[in-house]
């Protein structure tokens, strides 16, 4: 199957500052695509040259097969929600939703019906007379995403469109975004630096940094198998341990005395030199847990009560690592200064 | 607490009495016109007289149109300058108080030099040909009031991302000025209209000058033959003034909010 969403070499420069770095991805039909990446690093950017609103500097974009690098934002036929919901002030809901079909030369009683289905698609049924200060953030924000969707737009592109709601309302909006997406099978774009809200809701998420992609993956492999030590520490939390090179070519480390196989060591190192080893707090255990064939003994430095987890911050020489357990209702929690063993497999440590 | 509002109820009053007295003393001496009573004698003159009615609708009518024009260049030229060319608004601020700082008799030689019957584009040859340039002149009198107007309104609305979402939605330049922005502004443009629409009513050099039968001229022909009509005119043309000064107030109540005054 060809791409749907194809974007080649895509380079864009503010100036003498180059912001996109020479971009390349492509996405079929019907997936939901996050853009991740830290503040700056040229998301927004990318986004808006898929809408038209910044002209590449170099590069091409195409949607269906049709090359829209020279298109007008409005001979494009994409929806899009933004951050500060922008709808418009002086139309009610119904005509905020109906608007591009009223441009598009919809008739008026076709038009109202396609608003009605787009009201209860949102959730929102009988709000079409309600004006925009009439309503919440989240429910400006729904009728927001309804007017983007109403014209059957090709694409659907999203510009944190969640950042400015609260923490209960991001999530809830996030998984009804989720739903409507899957339901009418609209290829989505979605910008975000929140890297939990796109590994929860992307069929594929693009770790941006710096204006260049350092990893292009399902959530499940970027999160489990970073690429760059950037897409780890910025997505996840991650543990650093130190260790000792035993014997490079059987890659085999000392950890705190213990001999470890690691899956894979840097080129460069060299028989006893020392090598940084990363994992996520999850691969951790308190005490021993089968399948782990390290333990390493620390003191507890930090507690922190999360509801149906702890986390628990270990020192272990000069490092501290986090780790989870679950709570036990009938064994009191670690306190801070405790001795601790904790454990884990040799197979799930990072080399980056 | 007494002391406390002593001083601002002083300093109310007095302002209030500077404006109030010279006017109370006019519409007084309106009413003078019977030698041993008042009445509104004054006033039943200016309405009988058919050049009162001629001259207001002409000015009426000239600044309709006045206003018409000016917010057909001042709302686009607003618009495009927030949106696409920031660098140029200094420019543009200096540009629209010009008319402020260059008297209306220097403006006007220079309009019957340029547009004069011996010249290349003799606006003044014909009677439509002069009615346009008086029109072309007021906008720009009131440019400065103008464009604070519509500036002042485009900052209470992001224009940039409404214009974005109105484009992404297939919108072209004209629907998102004339769908979009302009609802958005309308308290804003009223509020330029009625200001422009004080200014053509009461303007005399350049109408004078132009040998128009406008409201301005019919004043000034009048103040100066007449004892007791010119005080019962001033009184009107207040009135009218100070009219269209409240229409912007009551019509800003019916203009749909912006999004601004909800975040
Ligand atoms: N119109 C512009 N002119 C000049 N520089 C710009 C312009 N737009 C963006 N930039 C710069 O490009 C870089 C990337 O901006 P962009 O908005 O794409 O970042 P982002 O990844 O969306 O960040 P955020 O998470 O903060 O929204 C930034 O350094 C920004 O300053
Ligand atoms: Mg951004």
């Amino acid at each position: 199957m060809a791409a749907f969403l194809e974007v080649n070499n895509l380079v864009k420069s503010f100036g003498s500052n180059t912001v996109v770095k020479g971009v390349n991805f492509a996405f079929d039909k019907g997936e939901f695509i996050s853009l991740l990446g830290p503040s700056g690093c040229g998301k927004t950017t990318i986004l808006r040259m898929i809408a038209g609103f910044e002209n590449p500097t170099s590069g091409s974009i195409k949607v269906d097969g049709q090359d829209i690098t020279g298109l007008k934002p409005n001979q494009r036929q994409l929806g899009m929600v933004f951050q500060a919901y922008a709808l418009f002030p002086n139309l009610n809901v119904g005509d905020n939703i109906g608007f591009g079909l009223k441009i598009a030369g919809m008739p008026a009683d076709e038009r109202r019906a396609r608003v009605d289905e787009m009201l209860k698609l949102i959730g929102l049924p009988g709000f079409e007379k309600r004006y925009p200060y009439e309503m919440s953030g989240g429910q400006q924000q729904r009728v927001a995403l309804a007017r983007a969707i109403a014209p059957r737009p090709r694409m659907l592109l999203l510009d944190e469109p969640l950042s400015a709601l609260d923490a209960k309302i991001r999530v809830s909006l996030r998984e009804e975004i989720r739903a409507i997406q899957l339901d009418l099978g609209i290829t989505t774009v979605f910008v975000t630096h929140d890297q939990e809200e796109a590994l929860s809701i992307s069929d594929r998420i693009v770790v941006m940094n710096a204006g260049n992609i350092d990893q292009l993956g399902a959530p499940h492999e970027i999160y489990n198998k970073p690429a760059t030590r950037f897409v780890a520490t910025f997505v996840g939390h991650l543990n650093t341990i130190e260790a000792t090179v035993l014997d490079a070519a059987a890659k085999t480390v000392s950890i705190d005395g213990q001999t470890a196989t690691v899956p894979a060591l840097p080129t460069t190192a060299n028989n006893g030199s020392a090598v940084s080893l990363t994992l996520r707090p999850e691969v951790l255990a308190v005490g021993a847990r089968e399948g782990s064939d390290i333990t390493l003994t620390g003191t507890i430095a930090d507690v922190t009560f999360l509801g149906s987890v702890i986390r628990l911050r270990v020192q272990l020489g000069q490092n501290v690592v986090s780790l989870d357990t679950f709570n036990d209702q009938r064994t009191a929690p670690p306190a801070r200064g405790e001795p601790v063993t904790i454990s884990l497999a040799s197979k799930d440590l990072l080399v980056l | 607490m007494k002391t406390n509002k002593f001083w601002p109820w002083l300093i109310f009053i007095l302002g209030a009495a500077y404006f109030i007295i010279p006017l109370l003393a006019t519409f007084i001496f309106s009413l003078r016109m019977r030698r041993d009573a008042l009445s509104f004698d004054a006033y039943v003159s200016v309405f009988s007289d058919p050049k009162f009615f001629a001259t207001f609708g002409y000015s009426l009518v000239v600044g309709v149109f006045t206003i018409i024009v000016g917010v057909l260049v001042v709302v686009p030229a607003v618009y495009f300058v927030r949106l696409r060319m920031p660098w140029l608004k200094p420019i543009m601020e200096f540009t629209t108080l010009l008319p402020l700082m260059i008297p209306a008799l220097v403006l006007v030689y220079g309009y019957i030099r340029l547009y004069g019957s011996s010249s290349l584009i003799p606006f003044t040859g014909s009677v439509l040909g002069t009615d346009i340039l008086l029109t072309c002149a007021y906008v720009m009198l009131a440019l400065p009031y103008m464009y604070r107007a519509v500036d002042n309104g485009m900052r209470t609305i992001d224009i940039g991302t409404l214009t974005e979402a109105a484009q992404i939605a297939g919108a072209n330049q004209v629907q998102i000025i004339g769908q979009i922005i302009l609802p958005n502004i309308l308290v804003a443009i009223l509020s330029g209209a009625f200001l422009t629409f004080a200014i053509v009513i009461g303007e005399f050099t350049i109408a004078s000058l132009l040998a128009r039968p406008a409201f301005g001229p019919y004043l000034v022909g009048i103040g100066t033959n007449r004892a007791y009509e010119p005080a019962a005119l001033a009184i009107i043309s207040f009135v009218i003034t100070w009219g269209a000064m409240g229409m912007i107030n009551v019509l800003g109540r019916f203009a749909p909010r912006t999004s601004a005054r909800n975040t």
